[in-house]
């Protein structure tokens, strides 16, 4: 149906892709898996015309097909969803579908029958949705849902998905998923990229592996597993599951008592120990971002109340800079808008916080950045997080996801931190660099340090805490162990549903 | 005071409001493609400039008219060239403009006519009759059904807010700006034009006084919307009508006093009452491929 052969392009002196060969059987459902900057999506926006091959043709139905511009592709039955939604907010569901294809004549856009179509199209692929909409109105999955019918309404035969499931809830996935084996039985093919290897177990029929811009192995998803999966896509042995030791918890180093925030958070309190990771599961948006800026001190004083002792003192009135000089670090959910200066050197990323202190400032004048030190400082922060590239010198903006992650945890690592915030801190990482940062963060609790854990991921916080609360429209709805306690239990907890009534 | 709400106010003030409809116009097919059009002063005083000069030798309004369609056409190409071949600073290309536009045509009419003052009376029977009046209001619901309507204006709405969707749905976005802009060059000088063999009979040097600004005022209180932007024309044109009108029935007021009223309600209107204005969300980015 679709094939790659040879296909070549650098950007730069980077080789992002090389010699890649790709085969796409018709009527499949293919994934592509790789970590970030393996090469996958460059591959496939060549495919869709929106990048062009340095050298390395395309064929499509066996016949070689040059495609410069996404018109070519779309031309040949090639759709893609971009990750990053392609969608016109301010104008109508029907508007976005047929821009670019409009059908009617030059001076009269028939948009009253392109809604016929387009519901046709959603009843045809159970993609329920209004045609008169505003996408701003509309929820990510029901976006999603209209890239889909775009690609669907000019025709096309293959519709390249790029993480795709990066944005949508576990019950929308399910939903998703349902989607594309429907459009599989209607005779579509499905390029799906991911690096999450339980969804490529879950729906695809062949699996393509790339690393460095390199196609490493193709499989039968039937098979193969996980373990192998991940073997290729990193180039190593990859543990799936932490290992870790049993907590040693010490003195109480966090005390929260009865945080009230207006309409955000409802009476919390707890207590970390020196030594022990907290975790919070919750689905977004129940308090969670609050909470952890209310401890951090990003959250106006007048808008709280309830108390915050930190290793014996009352910090709830103290700045931000004041509760770091404590002790207290923070790796904030949306590394890019709150973590890191995009345009700012990982260098100076690295003395983000401590930016007016020593060692970054010179003790003697006390006015100006110590180079050197702050150079040294980054230099820890590559190598003991393995930062990539490891150029202290590149703006942040230039790393991927996953080290920018990398770099921001470093930070906080340096303070040294006798509590750690940590929010979402695998969001959008690649799997090798999941493992790292779990390893990282027991290791942190091992050295004695208290860590609150919040993340979305329910894998991902039971796996790593010791002890698990779940939290729910702004109250802790209850704790449980999680090394017994089961998905669903916790998911009813996530509802709203309280395990122990009698508890306040 | 009764006579400035007369029947001969409503006439100036649409008289007054035709140049900036034409330019204000012209601004939005720019702006909604997503560039941002400051130089429409400039392509004013082209389409002024042009036309009078034009009228003077070929004797006949029409060729003027035309000629400087022409000028201001070729003076938005520069400034399309500039924002999207080479992804310039489109306020400073358009500040560029402005600026060129203000010495040009002293230079040129010094070349030609010997005096950087103005150039040459035309006679009367060669201007144009106050016909532009009727077409610029003509062109409101044109440009909503053109906007709203046709594939085109659904692609030039997309370049303006989301390019990307736009270049990802095989839409050419470098191509749907080049036309939103040199329309606007066109509409512009149209304004300009009026001014010069319409309104007047000769161009004076920066005859526009900033009717261009006004113009783009006019644009952004309308929220880029066709009959927005209308009305807001009409609100300044009846300001400076009414100042018009003031001037000498009001005594013991100086004349520079009222003469400031129509700038001081635009920046007023601009400051105060402009509330939730949403600018096409890719105003002023210039559109490249990551």
């Amino acid at each position: 149906m679709l094939e790659l052969r040879n296909i070549t392009k650098r950007f730069g002196n980077v080789l992002a892709n090389d010699r890649v060969n790709i085969v796409v059987r018709p009527g499949s459902i293919h994934a592509i898996v790789g970590e970030n900057g393996a090469g996958k999506s460059t591959a496939m926006r060549i495919a869709y015309g929106f990048y062009r091959a340095d050298s390395g043709e395309i064929l499509v139905d066996g016949k070689p097909q040059p495609i410069h511009t996404p018109h070519d592709a779309i031309a040949l039955g090639i759709g893609m969803v971009h990750q990053h939604f392609m969608l016109v907010d301010t104008m109508t569901v029907a508007e976005n579908i047929v821009l670019g294809a409009e059908p009617g004549t030059l001076i009269s856009l028939d948009i009253r029958g392109a809604g016929k179509r387009i519901r046709s199209l959603s009843e045809e692929f159970h993609l329920a949705i209004d045609p008169g909409a505003v996408i701003e109105n509309l929820s990510v999955g029901q976006q999603q849902r209209v890239e889909l019918l775009k690609a669907l309404y000019r025709q096309a035969r293959v519709l390249i998905l790029d993480e795709p499931t990066a944005v949508l809830t576990p019950q929308e996935v399910d939903e998703f998923f349902q989607i594309l084996r429907r459009m599989r039985e209607q005779g579509k093919t499905v390029i799906i990229i991911t690096h999450k290897l339980d969804e490529v177990l879950a729906i695809s029929d062949e699996v393509t592996v790339m690393r460095d811009g390199r196609v490493l192995g193709h499989r039968k998803t039937a098979e193969t597993t996980a373990a192998e999966l991940a073997r290729l896509m990193v180039g190593r042995e990859v543990l799936l599951r932490v290992q870790k030791k049993p907590a040693v918890p010490g003195r109480v180093i966090l005390s929260v008592r009865r945080l009230s925030m207006k309409g955000r958070l409802n009476g919390i309190s707890f207590v970390i120990r020196a030594g022990e990771i907290l975790g919070i599961a919750g689905v977004e948006g129940n308090g969670q971002t609050e909470l952890i800026e209310a401890l951090a001190g990003l959250v106006g004083e007048s808008e709280l109340s309830g108390s915050i002792d930190f290793d014996g003192r009352e910090i709830s009135r103290l700045s931000a800079r004041q509760r770091k000089e404590l002790g207290i670090a923070h790796v904030p959910e949306d590394r890019q808008r709150r973590g890191l200066l995009l345009d700012a050197s990982v260098a100076e990323n690295s003395i983000l916080g401590v930016h007016y202190r020593e060692p970054a400032v010179t003790g003697r004048s006390g006015i100006m950045l110590d180079d050197a030190s702050i150079r040294a400082r980054a230099q820890r922060v590559i190598e003991g997080f393995d930062v990539r590239p490891a150029n202290s010198e590149l703006p942040a903006r230039a790393l991927s996801g996953g080290n920018q992650q990398k770099l921001i945890i470093g930070r906080e690592f340096e303070l040294p931190p006798k509590l750690l915030l940590v929010s979402q801190p695998t969001r959008g990482v690649d799997i090798g660099a999941i493992e790292f940062i779990h390893r990282k963060l027991v290791a942190l609790r091992d050295s004695g340090c208290a860590v609150l854990l919040v993340s979305a991921e329910l894998e991902e916080v039971t796996a790593i805490a010791d002890r698990l609360m779940v939290i729910y429209a702004g109250r802790i709805v209850g704790e449980v162990d999680p090394t017994l306690a089961t998905n669903e239990e916790i998911g009813l907890m996530m509802a709203g549903g309280s395990r122990t009534s009698d508890e306040d | 005071m009764a006579e400035i709400l007369s029947f001969s106010i409503l006439y100036s003030t649409i008289r007054v409001a035709t140049p900036l409809l034409l330019a204000a116009l012209g601004g939005l097919l720019s702006e909604r493609s997503g560039v941002i059009n400051i130089a429409l002063e400039g392509l004013m005083l082209a389409g002024a400039f042009t036309s009078a000069v034009v009228t003077h030798y070929a004797g006949n309004p029409w060729i003027g008219l035309l000629a400087g369609i022409g000028s201001g056409v070729f003076i938005a190409a520069i400034h399309a060239v500039a924002c999207i071949q080479f992804d310039s600073n489109q306020v400073v290309t358009g500040t560029a403009i402005n600026i060129l536009m203000l010495g040009i045509p002293t230079l040129l009419s010094g070349a030609l006519f010997e005096t950087t003052g103005s150039t040459p009376q035309i006679p009367r029977a060669n201007l144009i009759p106050n016909a532009p009046a009727v077409i610029a209001f003509a062109l409101v619901p044109v440009i909503w059904y053109v906007l709203y309507r046709t594939p085109f204006g659904l692609r030039l709405r997309a370049a303006g807010e989301n390019p990307e969707a736009a270049d990802t749905a095989g839409v050419s976005v470098a191509a749907i700006r080049y036309t939103g802009v040199l329309l606007s060059g066109a509409l512009a000088a149209i304004g300009g034009a009026y001014l010069s063999i319409g309104q007047s009979s000769l161009f004076t040097r920066n005859m526009t006084a900033g009717r261009g600004f006004i113009a783009l005022a006019a644009l952004i209180f309308g929220k880029w919307r066709p009959v927005q932007t209308m009305l807001a024309c009409l609100l300044f044109g009846f300001a400076e009508a009414a100042a018009i009108q003031m001037q000498g029935v009001i005594p013991h007021v100086r004349v520079e006093y009222i003469q400031i009223i129509p700038y001081v309600l635009t920046m007023v209107v601009l400051a105060g009452f402009i509330g939730a204005a949403r600018a096409p969300r890719a105003l002023g980015r210039p559109y490249e491929k990551e």
